[in-house]
């Protein structure tokens, strides 16, 4: 082993005594299709006051390994197997009395959802002091007492007015705070966080992370924190627990996990994210690994990671242990026992495909790179809300209020913001799915604003788009063929039946996926699968300009890297331009030329990428890159994380003048007198702030 | 702490088999089908089965109990309530289906039209739905009826009348739901019409629930119509009808028989046609298949 790294004095710092004790725990789903073996012998212990993070991705059993640690399975869910101890006591075996008492009181459990984990009919209060005075610890005056006491502890301003209000009065992140409150209301000996900051905005999700830190140093509580976000577990966990198929593949400190992992599932993790603080120009390929995770009804007798492994040798049909590399780190890999570190990737170039006659961009007036292809002008979109009384006024929703926006051709233009600024309602007006209320939208030299549809249906050929959900965007009831072919015929870009079926089966072709997908039902592929076909459909008419909105925010690492580099093998091979619409920064990095910053349906900032992330001049702008968690704990620890304060106004009424004084902090008085304009202030850096850069 | 770890024996919950799991699934959807089919088998081989003629009145046997040549017994009339109760459910299973379905059809398209037309069109559509349903069904088609005369026709007239609007307000929520979705929007951004939207993408998502509402409902309009003609409405006297068939026995208290049987008879088509509806919406219902 080697003694060096920094594996030894992370160990030595781990507290002695578990307060959990996780040994062979296996779940099991029994289903028609046979036994899920979802969580298949895990084994893991968690120190007091320890934080402990468990990642992988969707399917490798993290969520089931949580909910059984205090058995809140549902059938067909079993534990068949294993002990998990807690204090001592084995919960497996444990009566649901006793169980019931540990329950928001030992253990606590936060979920990914605050939308739907807080009773919508009873008072923020009521559910509070609920956890606490079944308990019996309080009585009812001391419980209320206590409840804003922990309000206000958990960052709720006015925590009295809180106590009073129902949850759906609260934003997301209030509720996650809520059900912090909840959760630390007895002082639990261990905090189990789901994915506790996945629904929540970037800006939002370092105030919930910064505030599970805090209360574990404060209140010794132990923290077991699952996510599917490296950056997430970087920036609270000192140990990290890898899965994947339902095992435990890496476990160690993790500095070391992040620096040096020594399983290759963890090492593709880690490298298939873009990091915001390191870019590479010219490397523009995310490193991805092939293939899908086992079949978790039967799984493959030898290592289960093998199939998909770059570092795969002869040894790996035997299934490996989980081996001790150093003190308090292990792998179950045969292939790191040497002692050896993985070595770093090297991204390949990619196949060019063979379909290329198909998508030869024969169609229409073909712009010169560089030229101007999409000009927005002032454009604003309100949506007029129902009225509330009969005579009372109508309220309307500022979703775009007077945005520019001018996209050239082969360019990719990144958008970002929070949720609610108005970023996909924009995609949505320029691709006329919406018509702005002001405004112009010219596309190739027509404006599209108010256009009849029927006058666009034309310039539809030239602009598609790609949607969010890949379980949304796909008519279930429609064959693959079918998706793909009914563009092709309205635009009567095949002449025969058969030359529409040759087209369908060079576009799978293009997005990576065999010809015989062209006869399945959309729910027969994965997430990232769908998204081809969703991008193969927006292909369909050879396009020259793809909205893409938040195309990626719903799949796995490893899945959105090869999503973002079919986009950009697809735009280098046809000189397709984007408008690429994302909340996380680093991929918007990653990917885009220019990126333009939103904040409630205005502009705040437009630079190109490399200038924004270096230098950014408007003040939201270094929250939202400060916000963003890395990969990387040393780098995390030294970091010192720019609090931003509050939740972005609502849309109804924004705030006069600029938009984002309410949360800046160098708002002065002419902030809220005078609209800030957007100005050039360094050359293609434009930025609508009085105060650029003084922040 | 390897994953060899040997197993703790703990008192673990017996795995459902799985016909257990089936019969849990799909049981009482299947009952429920056994059941219509046998009550459909029934109605068409009604001349088969009867053994009786339907409407021969026979004086001198008149409210005779359950024997073996009036497997259950004669009505005051001495008509065979056996014959009777076969030969009305020809009438109970065309009206119910016909009700349900014209309603069905005639309401989805009205629904279909307000959520497409939104504005003004749709207010009024949705406050005329709004109106028709303040009444309560039974007493308005009770109206309808009266004013129209009796008859099955009429009857089922009626029944149409304060039938529809259901049908119109649950298409136009699921047309509302699908018209949202980004698949739609897909379709938008393709360049598709609207109506070709409607038809190819957004009607084929939104049937489910709707075939749901028709099966629950037939029951339903079953057992109305049997009301409208327990009330002295819908058929023409003698046809059998079971509606009729109980209020011809409801002051009978000795003679059970002459009302327990029609009785009966809806009491299980109608379970039938709700089991049946329940299970379709299971089965439809991805989140409550995994049971």
């Amino acid at each position: 082993m080697q003694e060096t790294t920094p594996v030894a004095h992370a160990a030595t710092q781990r507290p002695a005594e578990p307060i959990l004790e996780v040994e062979g725990l296996r779940t099991q789903f029994f289903t028609d299709a046979g036994v899920v073996r979802a969580v298949d012998g895990v084994s893991f212990s968690v120190a007091a006051g320890e934080t402990l993070g468990i990642v992988g991705e969707s399917g490798s059993g993290k969520t089931v390994a949580a909910l059984s640690l205090i058995r809140l399975l549902e059938d067909p869910a079993r534990i068949v197997g294993g002990k998990v101890s807690f204090q001592g006591r084995n919960v497996v075996e444990m009566s649901q009395e006793d169980l019931r008492n540990i329950r928001g009181d030992g253990i606590a459990m936060v979920f990914q959802d605050p939308m739907t984990s807080l009773n919508p009919v009873l008072k923020i209060a009521r559910q509070l002091a609920e956890t606490m005075l079944v308990h019996g610890r309080l009585d009812e005056r001391q419980a209320l007492d206590r409840s804003v006491t922990l309000l206000g502890r958990m960052g709720i301003t006015a925590p009295e007015r809180a106590i009073d209000s129902y949850p759906h009065q609260f934003s997301g992140g209030m509720r996650q705070r809520v059900m912090l409150a909840m959760g630390f209301a007895n002082e639990p000996a261990l905090l189990i966080a789901d994915e506790p900051t996945t629904a929540l905005d970037v800006t939002i999700q370092a105030q919930i992370l910064d505030l599970i830190a805090e209360l574990n140093r404060d209140f010794n509580t132990a923290i077991v924190l699952i996510s599917h976000d490296l950056g997430v577990i970087a920036s609270v966990c000192a140990r990290v627990v890898v899965m994947y198929a339902g095992e435990v593949v890496e476990e160690g400190p993790t500095e070391a996990i992040l620096s040096d992992p020594r399983h290759p599932y963890t090492w593709a993790l880690i490298n298939a994210v873009p990091r915001i603080d390191r870019h590479v120009p010219g490397q523009r390929r995310l490193v991805t690994i092939e293939g899908t995770p086992p079949d978790p009804i039967a799984h493959p007798p030898g290592c289960r990671f093998a199939a998909r492994c770059p570092f795969r040798i002869a040894k790996c049909t035997e299934h490996p242990d989980l081996l001790d590399l150093a003190p308090g780190r292990k792998a179950r890999c045969w292939v790191t026992q040497s002692g050896d570190p993985l070595l770093p990737p090297s991204t390949r170039a990619p196949v060019p495909s063979q379909a290329k006659a198909a998508m030869d961009h024969g169609a229409g007036t073909k712009l010169q790179r560089g030229e101007r292809m999409l000009e927005l002008r002032g454009v604003v979109k309100h949506f007029p809300l129902p009225k509330k009384t009969f005579f009372g006024k109508r309220e309307i929703v500022h979703a775009i209020d007077g945005v520019d926006l001018d996209v050239s051709q082969g360019e990719t233009v990144g958008l970002v913001g929070e949720s609610g600024c108005g970023k996909s309602t924009l995609a949505r007006v320029v691709a006329r799915i919406h018509q702005p209320t002001a405004g112009s939208v010219v596309f190739h030299g027509q404006d599209i604003a108010n256009a009849a549809q029927s006058r666009i249906r034309p310039l539809r050929r030239h602009m598609q788009m790609v949607f969010q959900d890949p379980y949304a965007s796909l008519n279930p009831r429609m064959t693959v063929a079918d998706i793909l072919g009914e563009p092709l015929r309205l635009h009567k870009i095949t002449g025969s039946e058969a030359e529409t079926r040759k087209h369908i089966g060079d576009l799978l072709d293009v997005v990576g996926l065999s010809a015989k997908a062209a006869e399945r039902y959309p729910h027969e592929f994965s997430g990232g699968q769908r998204q081809r076909i969703s991008i193969a459909r927006a292909l369909s008419v050879r396009p020259d300009f793809i909205i893409a909105d938040e195309p990626i925010s719903a799949l796995d690492v490893n899945i959105q890297a090869q999503i973002i580099n079919l986009l950009i093998d697809l735009q280098e091979r046809f000189g397709l331009t984007y408008l690429f619409i994302a909340h996380d920064l680093a991929v918007v990095r990653h990917i885009s030329d220019r990126v333009v910053v939103l904040y409630l349906g205005k502009v705040a900032e437009v630079a190109p990428a490399d200038k924004l992330f270096a230098e950014p001049l408007h003040p939201y702008t270094r929250y939202l890159i400060s916000a963003v968690p890395i990969p990387d704990a040393a780098i995390e620890k030294r970091r010192k994380r720019l609090p931003l304060q509050g939740e972005p106004p609502s849309a109804i009424n924004p705030p006069s003048g600029c938009r984002f004084r309410t949360r800046c902090p160098i708002a002065k008085s002419i902030c809220s007198e005078v609209i800030p304009p957007m100005v050039e202030h360094r050359p293609r850096h434009f930025a609508a702030c009085h105060f650029p850069g003084q922040f | 702490m390897s994953t060899t770890t040997t197993v703790t024996p703990v008192a673990f919950d017996a795995v459902p088999s799985k016909r257990r799991r089936w019969l849990r699934r799909y049981g009482l959807a299947s009952a429920g089908a056994l059941i219509i089919l046998s009550w459909i088998l029934v109605a068409i081989l009604a001349p088969v089965l009867a053994g009786h003629a339907p409407d021969v009145v026979d004086v001198t046997q008149r409210l005779r109990p359950p024997s073996a040549t009036h497997w259950l017994g004669t009505d005051a009339l001495g008509r065979d309530v056996f014959a009777r109760l076969v030969y009305g459910s020809r009438i109970s299973l065309t009206t119910g289906i016909i009700v349900v379905v014209l309603a069905a059809a005639f309401g989805t398209l009205v629904g279909g039209v307000a959520a497409y037309a939104r504005g003004k069109i749709e207010e009024l559509i949705m406050r005329v739905t709004d109106l028709v349903l303040c009444f309560p069904p039974i007493i308005l088609a009770l109206a309808i009826a009266a004013a129209l005369g009796i008859g099955a026709v009429n009857t089922i007239i009626a029944m149409l009348v304060v039938w529809w609007p259901k049908f119109a307000r649950l298409a136009r929520s699921l047309i509302i739901v699908q018209r949202s979705q980004e698949y739609v929007e897909a379709a938008v951004v393709v360049g598709l019409s609207p109506a070709r939207i409607l038809i190819r993408h957004i009607i084929p998502n939104s049937i489910g629930p709707l075939i749901v509402l028709v099966t629950l409902d037939i029951g339903n309009a079953i057992i109305t119509f049997a009301g409208l003609s327990f009330l002295g409405l819908g058929v023409v006297p003698p046809t059998p009808e079971w509606g009729s068939m109980v209020s011809e026995g409801r002051e009978l208290i000795e003679q059970w028989w002459v009302a327990a049987f029609p009785g009966l008879a809806i009491l299980t088509i109608v379970v039938g046609f709700n089991f049946l509806g329940d299970g379709i919406r299971d089965w439809l219902d991805p989140k409550s298949r995994r049971r």
